[in-house]
């Protein structure tokens, strides 16, 4: 989540994170488990991984891609194919007659009432849906990385309604269960503890969509950190320099968008256990116009302001703003213009203003920790001049 | 055999509404050299336009006024989300151009409620007609022959006028017409009234076709009506209609197959293949740096 300069400031980030996980196991088991706040950071977790990973391609490495959405459709799918329990399939499958897919992770390491079949069945498939998506990604972008700047976005946005396409296709049915939707796989609430009577003793859902999002996030921020990022970074300023300096542009290129579309793959499997469904309708265009106005409210080529902005973003729009869609009345006075619907024109005003008026987004190109190093660092220097 | 005509007339007709489209595409990547993602919606809005002013007004009022009200749409979208962002990197304008897209939708369903709204029949337009024992609405025959002429006017406003002097030196070189005296803000702003007013055209015209409006109907007519533009040669007007022609007969032959769910896929997939293959389109000029 932070860029890390030094050890003390890696020491730093990792504590910050840890202490942001107490916080929500703290916050989850003390208020009330249906409250808003929880649906929001689930929510946000999510988005903050996808968000970071369409970073990585957009914002770190300069390739304009709108393909994003097709990839989280990948990693859901692949999740939830692997995780239905066998005992389920019938009745998920039942236009098809039951599932091709004869097994399920969960399954296979005890079932996904066992804490060992849950969790190595959620992260295997988990990591299999990535795995997907960035196999996909390897072939899309044999021919398409080849494209520059608007049309290489043109030509991913077409790939992921192609990949949309396919998996709504009746014949594939046995498999991706046609148009209808997967469900009935472990979610984040699967993770809660529960005792002998099912009565929940400890909840972890919130907690486990944090612990893996976060997991991810710090994956990608290592990978910007290594002289694999430095080349990325190298090839969005000018990448006829960086060929130059020795970075073999095409390999580099592949490589970003096989990464970006793990993770997205990986955000898209986490977005399903948010949603306690997979369907591929979902996975719109919209959807990644949504993630990208995300990366751009945060500040492209920023990691924490995509981190920020996803959770601001879902905030808004899913609970602070709510009240614009509610019509309210003032003694007998009927406010003006609320209605459902409403919210959504305020919310897309305000971010035009963002991306008309501060087209750096919350954070322009730096990361938390900069801010604060910078202050010490102009405060030093009026000290200086004053001597 | 009847069959066959009946596509064909269909996949014509809806080709020919695509052009229409597709030329305010074209003429705006030409010269400013971004794809409008709000064109798209811009035709959608002209649709509802035209669903509320005919209820309100007769119809030899409301075609007009959905004509102009559809051009001021363009033309303010240009001056408001564009224009400021005329020095920004070429991501900035198209992000600024999604987020338009994005507002019009949600206004569009703040407006109908979210609920799909029936466009109004037009009269003559949405009277039936039978062509070699095929029944069909005369929006059918009528779009190839008004598309056609349309782009004949076009073709002679650009090559013969002034104004279309103008905007071929600007679509040339950006910088160097602004040095030769051109305003390029007007230039830009005429660009942008043409291809609001083709999209207005084009919407009667095509939701005379598919009655129900939603405010998602603008997305994806608008992306294929790109592809279009790509497929004859970006930039180039005779390139988009021919385009638009093969998109628009492709996807009604596929719709009416067994393999419905990917007349889309298909559309995109031919979109990849020209890129790749031949990346200045089937007319386009000399590459540029698209590829």
């Amino acid at each position: 989540m932070i860029e890390k300069k030094s050890k003390k400031g890696a020491f730093l980030a990792l504590a910050f994170v840890a202490a942001l996980l107490i916080l929500v196991i703290v916050l989850e088991n003390t208020m009330k488990p249906t409250h808003m706040l929880f649906t929001v950071l689930k929510k946000g977790a999510v988005y903050a991984l996808v968000a970071t990973s369409m970073n990585l391609l957009n914002g770190f490495t300069g390739l304009f891609s709108l393909g994003q959405a097709g990839f989280m459709l990948l990693g859901a799918y692949t999740y939830a194919i692997l995780t239905i329990p066998v005992a389920d399939k019938d009745s998920v499958y039942y236009l098809y007659g039951g599932s091709t897919v004869k097994f399920s992770l969960p399954d296979l390491f005890g079932g996904a009432d066992t804490a060992p079949g849950l969790i190595l069945g959620v992260l295997l498939a988990l990591i299999l849906g990535g795995c997907v998506a960035a196999l996909v990604a390897w072939l899309i972008g044999l021919p398409v990385l080849r494209l520059k700047s608007d049309y290489l976005a043109i030509a991913t946005l077409g790939f992921a309604e192609i990949i949309r396409a396919v998996f709504q296709w009746d014949k594939l049915g046995p498999v991706t269960n046609g148009a209808n939707a997967l469900k009935n796989f472990p979610t984040f609430s699967s993770f809660n503890i529960t005792n002998a009577n099912g009565e929940v003793v400890l909840r972890l859902s919130t907690f486990v969509a944090f612990l893996l999002s976060a997991i991810c996030i710090t994956i990608i921020v290592l990978l910007i950190n290594s002289s694999y990022g430095r080349a990325f970074k190298a090839i969005r300023e000018d990448d006829i320099a960086a060929e130059a300096m020795g970075i073999n542009l095409a390999k580099h290129k592949r490589l970003a968008f096989c990464i970006s579309s793990f993770f997205a793959g990986v955000g898209g499997g986490l977005f399903a256990m948010f949603a306690n469904q997979a369907q591929a309708k979902n996975f719109t265009t919209a959807m990644t116009y949504e993630i990208l106005l995300i990366v751009v409210i945060g500040g492209i080529g920023s990691i924490s302001g995509s981190c920020i902005a996803s959770f601001l973003y879902v905030a808004a729009s899913e609970w602070w703003l709510r009240f614009l869609d509610t019509e309210t009345y003032i003694g007998s006075f009927k406010v003006p213009f609320l209605r459902n619907g409403f919210r959504m024109v305020v919310f897309s005003v305000i971010i035009m203003i963002v991306v008309l008026f501060f087209r750096k987004g919350i954070m322009g190109d730096k990361e938390l920790p900069d801010l604060f190093r910078k202050r010490a660092k102009t405060k030093g220097k009026a000290g200086a001049e004053h001597a | 055999m009847q069959y066959g005509i009946s596509v064909l007339l269909s996949g014509i007709s809806l080709g020919g509404q695509y052009a229409l489209i597709a030329i305010g595409y074209t003429m705006v990547y030409g010269i400013l050299r971004l794809i409008n993602f709000a064109h798209g919606d811009v035709f959608m809005v002209a649709g509802l336009m035209m669903v509320y002013l005919s209820a309100a007004l007769p119809l030899g009022a409301a075609l007009p006024l959905v004509l102009l009200l559809t051009v001021l749409l363009g033309f303010a979208i240009e001056r408001a989300a564009y224009k400021p962002l005329r020095s920004a990197p070429r991501m900035s304008v198209m992000i600024s151009a999604i987020g338009v897209s994005y507002l019009l939708q949600n206004l569009a369903t703040y407006v109908t409620g979210g609920l799909p709204q029936m466009y109004p029949e037009l009269p003559l337009l949405s009277q039936n007609v039978s062509i070699a024992g095929v029944t069909t609405k005369w929006v059918t025959v009528v779009t190839p022959f008004l598309v056609i002429i349309l782009v004949l006017a076009l073709t002679q406003l650009i090559n013969h006028t002034k104004v279309g002097m103008a905007m071929r030196a600007v679509a040339k070189d950006f910088e160097t017409s602004q040095l030769m005296g051109i305003k390029i803000n007007s230039v830009i702003s005429i660009t942008f009234v043409i291809g609001s007013a083709l999209a207005a055209v084009g919407s009667m015209l095509y939701f005379t076709n598919y009655q129900s409006i939603v405010p998602l109907s603008g997305a994806l007519p608008g992306l294929r009506a790109f592809v279009a533009a790509v497929f004859g040669g970006i930039g180039s007007i005779p390139g988009a209609v021919v385009g638009a022609f093969i998109i628009g007969i492709s996807e009604t032959i596929i719709k009416g197959s067994n393999w419905s769910v990917f007349s889309d896929a298909f559309t995109f997939a031919l979109l990849i293949i020209i890129l790749v293959v031949k990346p200045t389109g089937l007319f386009g000029e000399k590459a540029t740096d698209k590829v």
